[in-house]
């Protein structure tokens, strides 16, 4: 079983490694990594928590859909626990026959990825202060996901 | 029916983060009476000291899949809510 979660440092080449093969000409990579600002404060490190379980189960749907979709081989792993700045905390890996495919289903698993799974962050600030980040604004109000089919097979 | 009252259904409701915070805990068993939904979990929980800061429709998931508010649940189920995620 894929584990999408680890709370080690993310290794790019093991990942590209579990992708490649001679009929995928295209691969595309996306790194997300740890900024040192946030709302204008500047931040000293941060920490992700996690669902794991519905972390699994929702990065194996977004894989398998995106994979279908774009006839591709995809990579993709999250990092959780104390992270630094510029430490990588997602890494997306696609591989499929020409670049065109490779680039789009990057951006559309590393959106759906922020859409979907269940993971937080805390950051930590200069000023000494410590916020879950997405909290304090938008979030606070209704963020019930539209549950459509082909995300969860329910509909609302 | 000639039967008494369905029995109390239980459900494990788990919480995370800046939820888990402001409630003071991260799991639950609630009982509730048949039929209930996902949105009866969530009054349960805004009834809680803490509680009536959780917004009016947070993100929630049934046996680790994303559903809406009128969800019915059945026993057994395990129901989180999800505070705004931040992955990536």
């Amino acid at each position: 079983m894929t584990l999408y979660l680890t709370e080690s440092p993310l290794d790019l080449g093991e990942l590209l490694a579990s992708v490649q093969s001679p009929e995928r000409g295209g691969i595309a990579c996306f790194l997300g990594t740890v900024r040192n600002h946030h709302g204008g404060r500047e931040v000293l490190r941060l920490e992700y928590s996690a669902y794991g379980p519905m972390v699994e189960a929702e990065c194996a749907r977004i894989v398998a859909e995106a994979e279908s979709r774009w006839q591709a081989a995809i990579a993709l792993r999250h990092r959780i626990g104390r992270l630094k700045i510029g430490d990588a905390a997602v890494a997306v890996v696609v591989a499929s026959a020409h670049r065109d495919e490779a680039f789009v289903a990057c951006r559309h698993v590393i959106e759906e990825l922020k859409r979907r799974v269940p993971i937080w962050k805390r950051e930590v600030y200069a000023d000494g202060s410590v916020e879950w980040v997405g909290s304090r604004a938008a979030g606070q109000q209704g963020s019930e996901l539209r549950v459509t089919a082909g995300f969860g097979g329910e509909t609302s | 029916m000639p039967s008494t009252a369905a029995p109390a259904l239980t459900v494990r409701v788990l919480l995370f983060a800046s939820y888990a915070d402001t409630l003071g805990f991260a799991s639950v068993e609630l009982r509730l009476t048949p039929p209930a939904t996902v949105g009866d979990v969530l009054d349960r929980l805004r009834a809680l000291p803490g509680g009536e800061r959780l917004p009016p429709k947070p993100l929630c998931a049934l046996n680790l899949t994303h559903v809406s508010s009128d969800t019915a649940l059945s026993g057994g189920d395990e129901l989180a809510v999800l505070p705004p995620l931040a992955g990536g």
